[in-house]
């Protein structure tokens, strides 16, 4: 490309010292400070954190499969409950999108690497341990924590066990983590991008991630707070969420979920960016509507502080507050619906082919609208009296999260795992893994609906009978939505050990800098800055 | 394209380091900030079924005999609290504006002596804002020795201001062992004396 200046030798005055190849074995991957290394570190972190959190599920699913207890003990089922979600949430999700930024953010504006490169390092470094303590506290007396993902007070603070210390200071690793990697993206969007990238001619990936980056470091401190006001009530007297002491469990919500809401956008924000770099290449058309979706994102972002009681209508708000929480929560189908739109016609009169990227981006926007859907069902208040804590919800927040938030990770690793590995992946294996989770996961989520809507509780490890075909039919479609994850393991490790050799463009109709990049790209992604027409 | 290489200084990130972490410093105070403006904003909205912790007066009170409100008075102890605790009212009528006197009955069935703490709640969470207590024995903690029974005065009225929709107040304390974090020296002074030390 005549736009492009890639000449790696040609500048190396204050790059020099980066000018070797990566230190071999264990010591490469502990002490890099490469954009490229970490985010493989972050992404394979976040595979297995996905399957360690899967077989949870699974568990879950077991138990589920018949009516009354079989399998495991109901405090075993909850701490099942409550480390699924952990770890998915923060140990699958948050990782993986991270992973992704630190591999694409800086050959997407055409910088070298990462601004910050051994915060980077520190950043990634400390979740294992994170993760560790959490999952450690699994096999410890009295077991891990109970009381579900939002630990609730005072189930946290008056009725939970003694791992309930170890819980917040794995949520305090994973926040300080999740806080350096924003901090690090934000500042390389300001000031690496390549002379003539302005903010509207960046790419939509780097515009979410920049949003979500500066959700995080508005939201994490306050998750922050939010466990160590749990460990002081627990262990040190004091009485924030105790109302004997003059405090209100259910101000634990209200600051809880005004973490939370924008947590949601944070896990769904990135993946808007990744389907709007998918649909125009397989479409070959430009993305419709660039600059709506910039506002969209935007709007969506300042919109999810102020929809965090949408969570707690039944805790006996006044009506007004229930009525304002309700249309706020309603707007944001409002720049939502422009993004599902500006997906749609892009595609219209495209010319579209369905290579598995696209597969996957094609049943986001599908799946993820459903999800949309119920999500508005909930944001009604009378209705949510009856959705509220019902399997509805959990078929709600799975369609936006494994069908929205997952399936557009799975897009973006089949979409650029040939310009990170340099091979192309296994086309037909790849849609043989698209297929398999497509049914399966209709299978796992979408009954949820029915049994939610018919009463059946959330987080229970029984229920009445009449629930037990559909559970049975659920738990199948889960157990064969976890198997169909490991084809997707077939096809990366396939493809990271050969294959067809990959061109620098990769796709047809893919544009953007990093495809103007070798494949896989050089070390140091462009150590002279190229220049955005 | 050789001449357009032109090398950009390496940037300097830290005042942009520097905003982002006052920002994320910020948010961590912000979180621990929620928790007094929660509680001035239910003080003021009456949302959440709060009630003043501070005495009422009665100075402008006027007393409409149009209106007819029932006041329901519940007690319970919680959980961890064994002492019998009830109203000796289950409910009453009153005109906004007119001032009553209910008792609640406290008892320390245990051996030991022990601090309790009532805290209060009132629904329709809006009606708090207009239930003005004058005097009433959830602004202090009761000491109460072994088997030592307390009658406990609540002094209020019913603001005239109540929007027209209540016509029904519930006013419910829950009754909590403090008996580890009070300092008894200063509890026993405000124990009130009127109560009937049987």
């Amino acid at each position: 490309m005549s736009t492009i200046t890639t000449d790696p030798h040609a500048h190396g005055d204050h790059h020099e010292e980066h000018h070797h190849s990566p230190p071999a074995g264990l010591k490469r991957w502990l002490y890099t400070t490469n954009h490229k290394d970490i985010g493989t570190l972050y992404l394979l972190f976040a595979l297995t954190m996905f399957f360690i959190g899967g077989a949870m599920a699974m568990v879950i699913r077991a138990e589920l499969f018949q009516p009354g207890l079989q399998l495991v003990q109901a405090d075993f089922f909850n701490q099942m409950t409550t480390v699924h979600g952990l770890i998915m949430v923060f140990g699958a999700v948050m990782p993986a999108f991270t992973g992704l930024a630190n591999w694409l953010i800086p050959m997407m504006v055409g910088a070298p690497d990462m601004a910050l490169p051994r915060m980077n390092n520190w950043s990634f470094w400390i979740l294992p341990f994170a993760f560790s303590i959490l999952l450690a506290s699994l096999f410890m007396e009295g077991g891990g924590p109970g009381f579900g993902w939002t630990f609730y007070a005072p189930l946290s603070t008056k009725y939970s066990g003694d791992s309930t210390a170890l819980f917040v200071f794995s949520v305090h690793i994973m926040g300080i983590s999740s806080i350096m990697g924003a901090i690090n993206v934000i500042v390389t969007i300001f000031n690496l991008r390549a002379p003539g990238m302005t903010w509207m001619k960046m790419p939509l990936f780097v515009w979410t991630w920049l949003i979500t980056a500066f959700l995080l470091i508005a939201v994490m401190p306050v998750l922050a707070g939010t466990v160590t006001m749990v460990l002081t009530d627990k262990y040190f007297g004091t009485s924030f969420f105790d109302a004997a002491g003059g405090g209100d469990p259910v101000l634990f919500q209200h600051i809880f979920w005004f973490f939370g809401h924008p947590e949601v956008y944070i896990m769904i924000l990135p993946a808007f960016g990744i389907v709007s770099s998918i649909v125009p290449t397989f479409a070959r058309k430009p993305l419709f509507g660039y600059a709506s979706m910039v506002y969209a994102t935007s709007s969506i972002a300042l919109l999810s502080f102020l929809v965090w009681a949408h969570h707690m209508f039944t805790t006996g708000m006044p009506v007004f507050a229930e009525l304002f929480f309700m249309y706020c929560t309603m707007l944001i189908a409002v720049p939502t619906g422009v993004k599902v739109f500006n997906w749609v016609a892009t595609m219209w009169r495209g010319a579209m082919t369905f290579e598995v990227p696209m597969m996957f981006a094609l049943a986001f926007i599908v799946l993820f609208t459903i999800g949309g859907l119920s999500g508005l069902m909930l944001a009604i208040t009378p209705a949510d009296f009856q959705y509220h804590d019902t399997y509805f919800v959990v078929a709600h927040f799975h369609y936006v999260l494994v069908t929205g938030a997952i399936f557009s990770i799975i897009a973006a690793a089949y979409y650029w795992l040939p310009k990170w590995t340099g091979h192309m992946y296994d086309e037909s294996l790849g849609q043989w893994h698209f297929w398999c989770s497509l049914i399966s996961v209709n299978m796992l989520f979408f009954p949820m609906h029915f049994v939610g809507l018919a009463g059946m509780p959330r987080r229970i490890p029984d229920y009445a009978l009449q629930f037990a075909d559909f559970n049975a039919f659920i738990s199948i479609g889960g157990f064969a939505f976890g198997l169909s994850q490991l084809i997707f393991v077939w096809v990366l490790v396939k493809c990271i050990r050969g294959g067809e050799k990959a061109t620098n463009q990769v796709w047809e109709g893919a544009e953007g800098l990093e495809w103007e990049l070798s494949s896989p790209p050089p070390y140091h992604s462009f150590t002279t800055p190229p220049h955005v027409k | 394209m050789a001449d357009s290489q032109q090398h950009i200084a390496q940037p300097n990130h830290k005042p942009l380091i520097k905003k982002l972490l006052v920002i994320t410093l910020a948010m961590f105070g912000f979180g621990y900030a929620l928790v007094p403006l929660y509680d001035v904003f239910c003080d003021l909205t009456g949302i959440n079924g709060k009630t003043s912790s501070m005495a009422a007066t009665a100075d402008k009170a006027v007393v409409d005999l149009k209106r007819e409100i029932t006041v329901e008075f519940l007690a319970r102890p919680n959980a961890d609290m064994p002492w019998l605790f009830k109203p000796q009212t289950q409910k009453i009528k009153v005109h906004p504006g007119e001032i009553k006197l209910v008792y609640y009955e406290a008892e320390n069935i245990t051996a030991a002596t022990m601090t309790g703490q009532a805290v209060p709640s009132v629904a329709p969470g809006q009606a708090a804002l207009y239930l003005n207590k004058m005097e009433c024995f959830c602004f202090n903690q009761q000491v109460l020795t072994a088997g030592q029974k307390l009658l406990m005065p609540l002094q209020f009225y019913v603001d005239p201001a109540l929007p027209e929709q209540f016509s029904t107040i519930t006013l419910s304390y829950t009754l909590y062992d403090m008996t580890k974090h009070s300092q008894p020296e200063t509890v026993a002074a405000l124990i009130p004396t009127g109560g009937n030390h049987e």
